[in-house]
């Protein structure tokens, strides 16, 4: 009977007004990211303040998007910047082109980049996208920046 | 003061409390739309603006008063810029004739609560509120665009189909209540919800109901707007203020409508329980406060209907239209004209009524399912 079926879905509007929202009120609530989730990346550090990135630029080729730009440079035996030969002395991420697929913190083998949590990367300037070193690796009186809690997405 | 000041005076308080009623419940029953669609969606809808987002909708009326008034290239510009007139002022007028309370007397003089009383009040009503429509097809036709167009010319054929309907459909009350004049009408419902021409007039009211939700141009029968389809219909090319006249009339016709309705069906402003209204001031916001509580109903009914239904294709408004409503309404007119000749009480009417509605729903039920199996 058509009346029934329209008071059958009368009824289930009317229900709805009463369930809990769904809706996150966002910059006040947030949602719990996944540990996996990819967002702005980050460059760590080992524990005695050494950069991990040793400028082989293998991130840089495993781009998709071409967003990473690398410069490397020979480390300074007596203050070196990272453990290996070279360091990046400059890393640039365009945050524009990324598309946060990953590629480069799974293809880096150092650990040196991974995807961290920060995903409000909205900015009034194209030029304020590009970010550098000074952006992604953790300062040394911050600490170290806690590798634990960036940990590699794996597969299966 | 002589007695055309005092008049004069009277009706333009009358006009005032009016006036206010039907723009104040703009913003009121937007907000309210936007809020119970919300949560019928599980969402919360507007809640940033104001405490609960109670300024949504002002601030929204601040921000489109600001906004460019764009009239596109190739219009035709006397009736672009005419057609959101020509939509709201109907509206506007046809208020006039609602009655809003039983008759009250302020030092000394009766006053009837309704801006105009007059035999056919009724059928100026019905007269005036359907203008709306050259409002909306001339939009349509001045705005140089397909989809406007299209809307305008929808909205005609559908004012068409369903003035017929909603003309019909309160023949019956004319037969039993004996008047065209609103404010008796609403007299004639006092003592309580039995009362209401909404029992007498079962079927008139459910086909008054669906043929004003089509004449309103509400969903399900909003195909002049139908955003999934004509971006807009025949507003689509106005912006600022033009916009905001369709936006008004839109939700002021709601309004208008549904105090019709309450009017004629739901025992205008008689509360649901036997009252005797005397003649203080006091008594007219007890009228006016049941008027209102009527015309909440309805609208949160219609919102309801929205949140609900999905939009008919244009053969099926057509086909409820003439293959349903109007032979209904017609078959509605010739039994109460035939009961109220023979005089028989009005609880047989009612039941007939509701035996007929019954009956329709059955038949038109398995016309949908032997269609719908045909079709595999």
């Amino acid at each position: 009977m058509l009346l029934v079926e329209l008071i059958k879905g009368f009824s289930v509007t009317l229900r709805h007004i009463f369930r809990r929202r769904v809706t996150v009120q966002y910059p006040e609530q947030r949602r719990r990211d996944p540990p996996i989730f990819r967002g702005r990346h980050r460059l760590q550090r080992y524990a005695d303040g050494l950069e991990r990135c040793v400028g082989c630029a293998l991130c840089a080729s495993v781009c998709p998007s071409e967003a990473i730009y690398l410069e490397a440079a020979e480390n300074d035996p007596a203050n070196p910047v990272s453990p290996g030969e070279r360091y990046a002395r400059v890393y640039q991420i365009h945050l524009l082109r990324c598309i946060y697929c990953g590629f480069c913190e799974e293809a880096c083998p150092e650990d040196a980049i991974v995807m961290g949590p920060e995903y409000e990367l909205a900015a009034d300037a194209r030029a304020k996208c590009v970010i550098g070193k000074k952006d992604m690796l953790t300062p040394p009186e911050e600490g170290f920046g806690d590798y634990e809690t960036f940990p590699v997405p794996r597969i299966g | 003061m002589n007695e055309f000041l005092i008049y004069s005076l009277i009706t333009i308080a009358k006009i005032g409390v009016v006036f206010g009623l039907v723009i104040g419940s703009v913003p009121v029953v937007v907000l309210a739309e936007r809020k119970l669609l919300g949560w019928m969606q599980v969402r919360p809808g507007p809640n940033r603006v104001g405490p609960w987002g109670l300024l949504q909708t002002l601030v929204d009326a601040a921000k489109v008063f600001f906004k460019e008034n764009i009239i596109p290239d190739g219009v035709e510009p006397l009736t672009y810029r005419l057609a959101p007139i020509l939509v709201i002022t109907p509206v506007l007028i046809s208020a006039s004739v609602i009655p809003f309370g039983p008759p009250v007397t302020i030092a000394g003089r009766e006053i009837t609560l309704a801006i105009a009383d007059f035999d056919l009040s009724l059928l100026f009503f019905f007269a005036v509120a359907t203008l709306s429509v050259y409002g909306i097809v001339l939009a349509g036709w001045s705005s140089n665009n397909k989809w406007s167009l299209m809307g305008g010319l929808r909205s005609s054929a559908q004012m068409f189909s369903y003035e017929i309907t909603l003309s019909l459909s309160i023949v019956g009350i004319l037969l039993t209540s004996g008047t065209f004049r609103l404010t008796a009408i609403a007299a004639q419902q006092a003592g309580g919800f039995w009362h209401w021409n909404m029992f007498l007039q079962p079927l008139g009211f459910v086909l008054f109901l669906l043929a004003a939700i089509a004449e309103v141009n509400r969903t399900p029968f909003d195909l002049p707007e139908a955003e999934s389809e004509l971006t807009g219909g025949f507003h689509t090319e106005y912006s600022g203020m033009r916009f905001v006249m369709f936006y008004m009339s839109e939700y002021s016709s709601v309004f208008v409508m549904s105090s019709v309705i309450a009017t004629l069906f739901l025992g205008g402003y008689n509360p649901p329980f036997p009252y005797t209204f005397g003649t203080s001031w006091f008594d007219g916001a007890i009228g006016l406060f049941w008027l209102l509580a009527k015309i909440g109903a309805l609208v949160f009914f219609f919102i309801w209907l929205r949140g609900t239904l999905p939009r008919l294709r244009y053969d099926e408004l057509m086909m409820l239209g003439w293959k349903i409503l109007l032979p209904l309404a017609f078959l509605n007119l010739i039994v109460t004209a035939i009961l109220v000749a023979l005089n028989w009480p009005g609880w047989v009417l009612g039941l007939t009524g509701v035996a007929a509605l019954i009956v329709t729903d059955l038949v038109v039920s398995q016309i949908l399912w032997r269609r719908r199996r045909a079709a595999g």
